[in-house]
């Protein structure tokens, strides 16, 4: 039974039920395509930003009193959004514009940023079609220049400004450090997670991970810290035992999300002990300081403290190298290697990826997937096939 | 005037003078290729070979080459080899084209494409960046990303004097001094500011004479055709930017289009519908394409295309001399802006071209090979029509890859447009009639 209390203001009252009472209804709450929290917050006279993957600076949202709520499409049928796009387009596009075209969540602001040619295309499109603000963070391509965190640093303060007119208050330097504070916690929160998939997979199934890490955005970052707070203790003393079972690394879920059915489907045939879903959530690696300027050390730790993806430039971070970085870290002995159907960066990483874990003799299994796919046997069979040779191998 | 009088020594000059020049540009390639020296790999937003042309580096841009494997209609054997060396058939086709080049040794319809000893690409389309990516892991090639800050909102530019200008122009300054750095490591060759200051000339006249070249098509009949004639002064202009030869045709190219627009010749002899054009050109039937309009009497009097291909250079933008270094960064930053402009935010810049151009219609035209220039269309459109009461047509096709180009499809789709302008004609005149 969970003991810890908190003052929810969005989260159904999770305290005092058991965990997999807890975890059960924190699934249902990610998949519930209304956004109950996302609504609950506006009733309750909050403003929204909604800031499309993969990474956005929530802290300087949060130092407003706003929610930023991470935009990252959802098992919606594009109804009216579907007007709106050509065809060849990757489904996340389609379904963020959705939830906002049929007022599934209603923002105040909505952010996107260059990371493919079709996501940088939104902020376009959402201004066509709504009144608020809608806009490019340009966040650096150039992360190899001596002068890009000075300029992130600018384009923050930019941000800062046109976030500090909608709501209708100033930001403060003591502010964004109160919400960096809040964030650093979350960020040890969600480390101390993955460390359990890595050290214990048994304890923690691939899809309650990611139920977990997913829910930090559509919640105020408070409420969701209190709640892992609370579970990650009672994941550690559950009552489980490690089964013979492949250790694997899911890689190309930086963006579209696979169906939650889909990463079930994984879990079920082996340990997943380390992945980049919803790496926009853990792009920050440390802890962001707390002393000096807080715009400053957030555009630093963006550049120089950071994880990889494929829509980040880095001289200093290979993609295939990090992927097998990761699979080292995580103590892995084989790769699944996704990419989102249309997605341009996700299909082109996937030939190095592939050539690279060819050329290191690593096993891995390579599939396209979309967020709205609901059948996945023929993906399971041929997914257990790849395991079970290896088991046997 | 009549035809029979027209100069034949001007008219026509364009396109001839800009194949000559493009042979001669891949012979030279050729040569390079020959002489296993390697070349400048760039891309047609941002391309900066104004400073390049300083450390002597041959240009190559991987976009003109995979096209022209399109146009030469070899484009599916490449594309074959790149979807068997592991590339999907759903990303870019541009970059497949390159893949298969770079793996057959530099073997193009053109000639030999030598390889990149050094790439530079900007940010203004992301697949820029994971195309430079696999030069990285195939050739070891060092690559340089400049960032371009565009613009966040729609219609929310900022300009000199502005401090968030400001700080996007000294951001783009720092990293082209770094690229000269870096250039100064690759070539050997010490940056000489004042040849800078030449191919910034040579640049500030081609700027110079592209704009009034697309103004002077606001004439009627218009004097190039958009699509056919632009893409052939779009080759010249990236190409030879930087050059005095690029200069000089396009000196030539104004006082053509000038001679023509003065003597009402115009490139269709019995002009019936003035077109827009919003995307990339279907090239691998790229003359057929054409004249699925023209056989209705519709010329392409502009395009998005003759924008963001040319790296923004529509504006015209003017180097100042005296500051060579500073004056570039904003100029690259203005000019690459707008033609991020012209692909993200372009449903304000089509209102004022149906004005200026006096079109009667505007064909949209994204394709399967690019997100950059296609996501954003449809939507576009939609925003369009509501603000104008203008024909538009829709077309899906692609590029590059002829598998998802169906001539037959295309024809009853931009015939019946042509129904639908006709009789939109025959209506304003019937209204126009009872008014008057």
């Amino acid at each position: 039974m969970i003991g810890s209390s908190s003052s929810p203001t969005v989260l159904p009252d999770w305290v005092g039920r058991p965990l997999d009472e807890v975890l059960q209804a924190c699934e249902e709450l990610l998949e519930d395509t209304d956004f109950p929290t996302v609504r609950q917050w506006r009733e309750n006279g909050g403003k929204v930003i909604g800031h499309f993957q993969v990474y956005f600076p929530e802290e300087i949202a949060h130092a407003a009193g706003m929610l930023p709520f991470k935009v990252r499409g959802a098992p919606v049928e594009p109804a009216q959004a579907d007007s709106r796009f050509g065809s060849y387009l990757c489904s996340i596009i389609k379904t963020s514009l959705e939830l906002a075209l049929s007022q599934r969540v209603e923002l105040d602001m909505f952010v996107t940023h260059p990371i493919c040619d079709a996501a940088r295309n939104l902020a376009g499109i959402w201004g066509r079609n709504f009144p608020y603000t809608c806009q490019i963070l340009y966040l650096p391509q150039n992360a190899n220049s001596n002068h890009a965190v000075a300029y992130l640093r600018a384009e923050y303060d930019r941000l800062r400004r046109e976030i500090e007119a909608i709501a209708g208050r100033r930001v403060t330097d003591d502010d964004l450090r109160q919400s960096i504070a809040v964030f650093n916690e979350n960020r040890a929160l969600l480390r101390a997670l993955y460390a359990i998939k890595r050290e214990k997979p048994w304890l923690l199934s691939a899809d309650e991970a990611y139920v977990l890490v997913a829910l930090g955005g559509l919640l105020p970052r408070e409420e969701h810290n209190a709640l892992l707070h609370a579970l990650l203790p009672l994941i550690e003393e559950r009552e489980a035992h490690p089964r013979d079972r492949i250790r694997v690394v899911i890689e190309g879920g930086f963006c579209e999300q696979l169906p939650l059915d889909l990463v079930r489907t994984i879990a079920r045939s082996c340990y997943v002990v380390d992945d980049d879903l919803l790496i926009g959530l853990r792009w920050l690696t440390e802890d962001v300081p707390l002393d000096g300027d807080p715009l400053l050390n957030l555009a630093d730790c963006y550049i120089e403290k950071s994880s990889h993806s494929p829509v980040q430039h880095d001289l200093r971070k290979p993609k295939e190298d990090m992927l097998l970085k990761r699979i080292k870290d995580a103590d892995a002995e084989a790769a699944i290697v996704m990419a989102a159907k249309m997605c341009e960066p996700g299909l082109e990483e996937q030939v190095a990826y592939v050539r690279t874990l060819d050329r290191e003799n690593i096993p891995y299994f390579v599939s396209e997937f979309e967020e709205s796919m609901t059948s996945f046997d023929s993906l399971e069979i041929q997914l257990e096939t790849f395991l079970e040779n290896l088991l046997f191998d | 005037m009549s035809q029979m009088a027209t100069d034949t020594s001007i008219v026509g000059r364009g396109n001839q003078d800009g194949a000559q020049l493009f042979r001669e540009w891949f012979e030279e390639l050729d040569q390079v290729a020959e002489n296993g020296t390697g070349a400048a790999y760039v891309f047609v937003m941002g391309s900066l070979t104004e400073l390049l042309r300083v450390f002597d580096l041959p240009i190559v841009f991987p976009e003109i080459n995979s096209l022209q494997t399109a146009v030469r209609r070899v484009a599916h054997e490449y594309l074959s080899e790149a979807e068997d060396y592991g590339y999907s058939p759903d990303i870019c086709g541009y970059v497949k084209a390159d893949v298969a080049v770079q793996l057959r040794g530099g073997e193009h319809p053109m000639g030999r494409i030598p390889k990149p000893a050094i790439a530079i690409c900007t940010n203004a389309c992301n697949t820029y960046i994971k195309w430079a990516e696999i030069w990285e892991r195939m050739h070891g090639t060092p690559v340089f990303t400049l960032d371009i800050p565009g613009t966040r909102a729609a219609g929310a530019q900022t300009w000199p004097g502005d401090p968030d200008f400001e700080t996007d122009r000294q951001y783009v300054a720092d990293q082209i001094k770094e690229l000269i750095a870096l250039c100064e490591e690759q070539t050997g060759i010490r940056f000489d500011i004042d040849r800078l200051r030449e191919t910034m000339g040579h640049a500030n006249t081609m700027n110079r004479s592209w704009k009034r070249i697309l103004e002077l098509n606001q004439a009627c009949p218009a004097v190039f055709n958009a699509l056919t004639d632009g893409t052939i002064y779009l080759g010249v202009a990236n190409g030879f930017r930087g050059t005095e030869a690029g200069a000089t045709y396009f000196t030539d190219l104004a006082d053509e289009m000038e001679y023509k627009a003065t003597n009402g010749i115009g490139t269709l002899s019995d002009e019936q519908y003035r077109l827009l054009f919003v995307g990339v050109p279907c090239y691998p039937i790229f003359r057929r394409f054409n004249e699925l309009f023209s056989e209705w009497g519709g010329t392409f009097v502009n395009s998005t295309y003759l924008w963001f291909a040319s790296g923004g250079s529509n504006l015209g933008f003017q180097y100042d001399l005296e500051q060579p270094l500073d004056s570039l960064a904003e100029g690259v930053l203005v000019s690459v802006r707008n033609a991020m402009d012209s692909m993200f935010f372009q449903d304000l810049v089509l209102s004022e071209m149906i004005d200026d151009y006096q079109a009667d219609g505007v064909v949209f035209h994204p394709i399967k090979s690019c997100r950059t220039v296609s996501t954003g269309l449809a939507d576009n459109r939609r925003a369009l029509m509501e603000n104008r009461d203008t024909a538009s047509l829709f077309l899906e096709s692609d590029m590059m890859d002829r598998r998802v180009v169906s001539e037959a499809q295309l024809k009853n789709r931009i015939d019946a447009f042509f129904e639908g302008l006709a009789t939109r004609r025959k209506r304003a005149s019937i209204e126009h009639g009872e008014t008057l």
